[in-house]
């Protein structure tokens, strides 16, 4: 029982990671005032960037950032768009996750079937020794320790410093942040592109750690998913990680009723569960929420910003 | 650095304009990721159009995947003036295809032969419509962002299009190919002549017809487009906008429904893999580039249709995967808001100057 019990937690660690990482960045762009729907194409070229240059240099290292750089470059396009063009952020995001979603399938076309480069798990010494929780926590892959240490520099960078206000002054009140000598664009820009990082390291954890290889369309929602978690979240970082584990979990459970045979549950009602629980949550945190459904939205949430207003 | 004045006037012939940066960008990604490739542009982009306008077959096929573009185009726009995003389209695609098999499968034995395709029709509009009223219930009750729950239902609708077709729906004399059985000759929507255009084209420019009169022309038109100028005004009007939502959304489901259904029972005769193309994410694209006009949405259906078939004909003409038509719909779509800036605004380049 327990040993069931660890093992579904174990992997619902390791499936949360992608979510957690999108939503982190995520949460940096909306914080800035930047909405960014297009995380999903983000994911899928990073994926596909983390395998591209995986086989090209061997190093998971260099795979990993390249994942990233290939998210933040798309999301440099997503910043001119919203930013400088001030064009609707719904639909440059959406162009973008179609973008990315066609580049990938496009580009992606060489690697299928491909043997990839593939991240070894690091046991992490006398932590992992703990019982239980070194066992979930403390036997995976580097990205998801990377996680561990993201997750709250991220929240402390975003509430414990000058930075962090700025960001989120940005987000709330654009014009009162300018008058004080706020760069607002500078700002969302670095939010945006650091969003796009992220997501694109999302997407580099599910091609070279989680399931190694390129397959078309492989971040399968995630990354719409993280976009709902940060909803869920409130915008705070920590609580995303725990929206990014209820993900992982019930994704643990279809390896789980799979691994075991169990037919409790039809295995694609438990297909569907990820999704479901998402729209679930989405409900939970919009009726809890007492403040007309702005909910703790940054108030200039999609909001372009220009001084002659 | 970018400077950005508003422009006082409406600039001259603002449809051209708008039309060609947004394809030239299109067009302009296009050559760029394919010369990345390794591939010839010119001689890929002739391929392409050669492919899709240089022969009957081509044309046809183009007029073919314009008919549902044009339904989820349209679908897309209807939400859209009233100011909601239904980015589900694909799953009430998914959905009218279900409601299409669903009716063959169960209403098949039992009803009279000549209402059989009928009722196909209608299970293909009213699935469409039930599952586009799941996002606009939750949007009106609980006030979740329709846009997210449009999308994660898309992937449900997906689930469950597979689970019946590799399930309990499953052909018996499939072969081991999951899919559903195929629709007998009743439930078929004609074709014209040896091509594979249908009924549906005719279904779609009568609805493309009537909601240009409705939404320009009627009571109801008039306030969703009221509605869609911002709550404010809404309130100011008295307008019920839950109802409306309601309403609007469950239209604009059974819309996307038809295009599944047309699809289901006019092109593939059954449900199968890869049924789910993504007709309707490229609704979105026919809305914006028609500016949510639905007079304008058959001629953006076309192109996009021309994009859609000329990337199938360079798959087949030069190796080339065919998701080159997706690369230069996202393009189109940044093109069309490059556009919408440019209209809006004069753009300066200036260097930096302290304000």
């Amino acid at each position: 029982m327990l040993d069931d019990i660890t093992f579904i937690a174990k992997i619902a660690m390791k499936s949360s990671v992608a979510v957690c990482f999108a939503a982190l960045g995520e949460i940096y762009a909306e914080r800035s005032g930047v909405l960014n729907l297009g995380v999903e194409g983000m994911m899928l070229m990073g994926a596909l960037a983390g395998v591209a240059a995986g086989s090209a240099t061997g190093n998971p290292v260099l795979a990993t950032l390249g994942g990233m750089a290939v998210g933040g470059l798309l999301a440099l396009l997503h910043a001119f768009f919203a930013i400088t063009l001030r064009v609707n952020q719904t639909l440059s995001g959406l162009a973008l996750t179609i973008l990315g979603a066609g580049l990938s399938s496009f580009l992606g076309r060489a690697y299928i079937g491909k043997a990839a480069l593939r991240m070894k798990v690091y046991v992490v010494p006398y932590l992992s020794d703990i019982p239980v929780i070194g066992n979930i926590f403390f036997k995976q892959t580097p990205l998801v320790y990377l996680a561990y240490i993201l997750v709250p520099l991220g929240a402390w960078l975003l509430f414990r410093t000058r930075l962090g206000l700025k960001i989120r002054a940005v987000g709330e009140d654009a014009a009162s942040a300018d008058a004080v000598g706020v760069n607002v664009a500078a700002i969302r820009y670095g939010c945006t592109v650091f969003g796009g990082c992220m997501a694109g390291l999302g997407g580099a954890y599910l091609s070279l750690a989680y399931t190694p290889g390129w397959k078309e369309n492989m971040t399968m929602g995630q990354g719409w998913i993280a976009i709902a978690m940060v909803i869920f979240a409130t915008w705070y970082p920590f609580r995303a990680f725990l929206g990014a584990l209820l993900f992982g979990g019930l994704t643990a459970l279809q390896f789980f009723f799979q691994a075991t045979g169990v037919e409790l549950i039809p295995v694609n009602v438990l297909r569907m569960f990820p999704y479901l629980a998402t729209i679930l949550v989405l409900i939970v945190v919009m009726r809890l929420d007492r403040t007309q459904g702005r909910g703790a939205a940054p108030a200039a949430l999609g909001i372009p910003f220009s001084r002659e207003g | 650095m970018l400077l950005l004045e508003k422009r006082h006037t409406r600039l001259k012939h603002q449809g051209l304009i708008t039309a060609a940066i947004a394809l030239g960008t299109a067009l302009a990604a296009g050559a760029i990721v394919m010369a990345g490739y390794g591939a010839n542009p010119f001689a890929a982009y002739a391929a392409m159009f050669k492919g899709a306008l240089g022969s009957g077959f081509g044309l046809a096929e183009v007029v073919v995947k314009a008919i549902p573009l044009m339904l989820t185009g349209l679908a897309v726009a209807l939400c859209a003036t009233m100011l909601l995003w239904n980015i589900g389209c694909e799953g009430q695609f998914v959905m009218g295809g279900i409601g299409a098999a669903g009716a063959v499968m169960y209403l098949g034995p039992v009803l009279p032969q000549p209402l059989l395709l009928p009722a196909v029709i209608l299970c293909g509009a009213l699935c469409g419509a039930l599952w586009a009223l799941i996002p606009a219930y939750l949007r009106v009750w609980g006030n979740v962002s329709e846009i997210l729950t449009t999308l994660l239902l898309n992937y449900v609708a997906i689930i469950a299009m597979e689970h019946l077709y590799f399930g309990p729906w499953r052909d018996p004399d499939g072969m081991g190919f999951p899919g559903t059985p195929l629709f007998p000759p009743t439930a078929m929507l004609p074709r014209f002549g040896d091509t594979r255009i249908h009924l549906g084209l005719i279904i779609a420019l009568l609805l493309v017809v009537a909601f240009h009169y409705l939404l320009a022309r009627s009571k109801w038109g008039f306030s969703v487009r009221i509605i869609g100028n911002g709550p404010k005004a809404a309130a100011y009007a008295g307008l019920n906008v839950s109802r409306q939502t309601l309403l609007v959304m469950a239209m604009s489901g059974a819309l996307a429904g038809l295009a599944g259904m047309g699809e289901a029972a006019a092109i593939h005769y059954r449900l199968q893999e890869g049924f789910a193309s993504g007709y309707g994410y490229d609704g979105i694209i026919v809305a914006c580039l028609a500016a949510l006009q639905p007079r304008l949405v058959p001629f953006c259906a076309l192109l996009l249709g021309i994009f859609i078939v000329g990337g199938e004909q360079l798959a087949t003409a030069m190796q080339l995967p065919s998701s080159i038509s997706r690369i230069l719909e996202g393009a189109l779509l940044f093109g069309f808001l490059l556009s919408e800036t440019i209209c809006r605004y004069h753009i300066k380049w200036a260097s930096k100057k302290t304000a």
